[in-house]
């Protein structure tokens, strides 16, 4: 039964190298790619049922006992995670063929969009450090090729800061676990974890995690760190941006959430202080960048920065409310993300530009593009029926009961103006006359409505049975509370 | 031992940095590369630079030098090879496309 941790990393990889070879021809790759699509959903629901039921799963592969091999762990939060990943996908895999992809998927889209899956797949379940990095590679390769698909100038310019940046990140990245490995021998994080313990996380490691977080952080896009995403992320087709707006800085806040809540948690008060501090900062900056451009691709890119600063929000507060906030909101974040970015794309689609300001009255042609963006917006703002208010209530509940007012009240305000963001793109957008001479309604969005209704209608599922997902979201944050659980059963004690 | 290989791969990351901040396209991929060169060097020597026998079974030693860190360096040693080979070819279109290779001039925003 072990063996079923490795279904999230397998069959995408199977699914990519199968498409290789029918990369020619469109309409089987398209027919493919929503069965795998599917079968890969299926399987990771019945891993995190698993999961849930009888705890984690832990796959020794190759029989090599704890640390001495590579461990695959599926936990609660990983389980999580992989679901949301897979329904992102699968929505993705859906929208993909009407998304006006036209020459591009013959230059080996679907693979490169499965091994883009089977990097973030294997990014959360893995529970070795080095195959952490191995996976961020997989996924980052994968992303490589798919920014750069097509090849506009623009285009070209933004990849190669993209490249570069991530370069350089990964580099310092493999530096990081040298000085990890000199300090405690190991690569397992389990392992490491009861080291790191061992020595109350004395002298060097504090330094090794901080530079640890600086990695993860230019990944997920962090205050001081955060310069290279906007522009880099609306370049490429829209179905590409989703899949980068919902996953890829997902892997890295993940990777944050893990590694302080195993790993460096003895010394709360310089660690977990500098998150409050930056999750502060991450707020204010990205929210003004929303606030400043009237490219609506620009306005939902620059939105992925402030969600990740209420995500690391938890993390630095860390108690039990603010971490089960946490992890409700990165999933949440997930779903919204990849809806949001699909919704411009296919406004953009329709009004032939992104400009805010040359489009207008688009609610009397198509009305139901108009109505889900009016609930994406809701649910991104947080109202409270929708699934980004429990969220942000259990975050901001743990903010005031451990006293970070000052947090709290940017939390509150930074809400507000996301909303206010959002909004704008619905009232210049859609609000207003019926302009007849500037051409619109000509273009059908047929194809594109339905995925984006099905995240919108799991993100307000996720809202209205909060009864049910929450029991599980907060024994995520009790099992991140308690690290010993983790270590315990990977090194079986 | 030790001390000096650190010095060293000091000295490879101030050159790396040095280059990545400069202008010209060509420049920063080198100083990536060398910056790859440096992280190499710097896990090698953090597994120590203890002196034994070659990590192969059949010839004798009584201790062997660490093999885990050079199945970390063989593994990064690929995948910043195939990274430097798409940031080499990205470069090539992106001055093929935009007839320069200057940072500086590979700016500024295109619909605002």
């Amino acid at each position: 039964m072990s063996n079923l941790a490795v279904l999230p990393i397998l069959i995408p990889l199977i699914a990519a190298i199968t498409l290789v070879f029918f990369n020619g021809n469109v309409t089987v790759s398209r027919v493919l790619t929503r069965l795998f699509s599917l079968v890969s959903l299926g399987a990771a629901l019945y891993i995190a049922w698993h999961a849930m039921e009888n705890g984690t799963i832990i796959l020794e592969t190759g029989d090599w006992a704890a640390p001495y091999g590579i461990i695959l762990v599926v936990d609660r939060l990983a389980a999580l995670l992989i679901v949301t990943t897979n329904l992102v996908a699968a929505a993705c895999a859906f929208y993909a063929p009407h998304a006006g992809l036209g020459k591009k998927e013959y230059y080996y889209f679907y693979p490169f969009f499965f091994f883009l899956i089977t990097g973030v797949s294997g990014a959360f379940i893995t529970g070795d450090i080095f195959n952490l990095f191995v996976f961020f590679e997989v996924l980052l390769m994968a992303s490589y090729a798919l920014i750069v698909l097509g090849g506009d100038k623009v285009q070209l310019r933004e990849s190669i800061k993209y490249l570069l940046i991530n370069l350089f990140s990964s580099m310092l990245f493999v530096t990081c676990i040298a000085f990890l490995y000199a300090v405690v021998g190991t690569l397992n994080m389990a392992h490491i974890a009861e080291r790191v313990q061992e020595v109350d996380q004395q002298g060097i490691l504090t330094t090794v995690g901080i530079l640890f977080f600086f990695v993860f952080a230019t990944k997920a896009a962090l205050f001081p760190l955060y310069y290279w995403l906007p522009h880099s992320y609306i370049q490429p087709n829209p179905v590409i941006s989703a899949l980068f707006g919902a996953l890829l800085t997902k892997v890295g806040i993940y990777s944050i959430l893990r590694v302080f809540s195993l790993i460096f948690v003895h010394r709360l008060d310089i660690t977990h202080e500098l998150f409050i501090w930056i999750a502060i900062l991450s707020m204010i900056f990205g929210v003004i960048g929303a606030l400043s451009t009237n490219n609506i691709k620009l306005i939902i890119a620059y939105n992925i920065i402030p969600a990740i600063g209420f995500i690391i929000m938890g993390i630095g507060v860390f108690n039990q409310d603010a971490l089960s906030g946490s992890v409700y909101y990165l999933v949440h974040d997930m779903i919204i993300k990849a809806a949001l970015f699909l919704i411009v794309g296919a406004i953009a689609y329709v009004a032939g530009t992104s400009d805010l300001r040359k489009m207008g009255g688009l609610i009397h042609y198509y009305p139901a593009l108009g109505w889900l963006l009016f609930i994406a917006a809701f649910v991104l703002a947080g109202i409270p029926p929708f699934s980004g208010f429990i969220g942000k209530l259990q975050l901001l509940q743990g903010a005031f009961g451990d006293g970070e007012i000052i947090l709290a009240i940017t939390a509150l305000i930074t809400s507000l103006l996301i909303l206010y963001s959002i909004m704008k793109i619905f009232i210049r957008g859609f609000w207003g006359e019926k302009d007849e001479t500037a051409g619109f309604g000509t273009k059908s969005v047929k194809g594109m409505i339905a995925p984006i209704a099905f995240l919108l209608a799991l993100s307000v599922l996720l809202g209205v049975g909060a009864e049910f997902f929450y029991p599980i979201v907060a024994s995520v944050a009790q099992s991140l509370l308690d690290p010993q659980i983790y270590i315990d059963s990977v090194l079986k004690e | 031992m030790e001390t000096l290989i650190i010095i060293l791969t000091g000295v490879l990351v101030s050159v790396a940095t040095y280059l990545i901040l400069s202008k010209s396209v060509i420049r920063v991929i080198l100083g990536t590369a060398i910056l790859s060169h440096a992280a190499h060097l710097l896990i090698i020597t953090m597994g120590g630079l203890k002196t034994g026998g070659v990590p192969i079974l059949d010839n004798g030693h009584d201790t062997f030098t660490d093999a885990l860190p050079q199945a970390l360096i063989l593994t990064s040693i690929v995948i910043s090879f195939a990274v430097t080979a798409i940031l080499l070819v990205l470069a090539l279109r992106t001055y093929q496309e935009l007839g320069t290779d200057n940072l500086e001039k590979l700016r500024g925003f295109y619909d605002e």
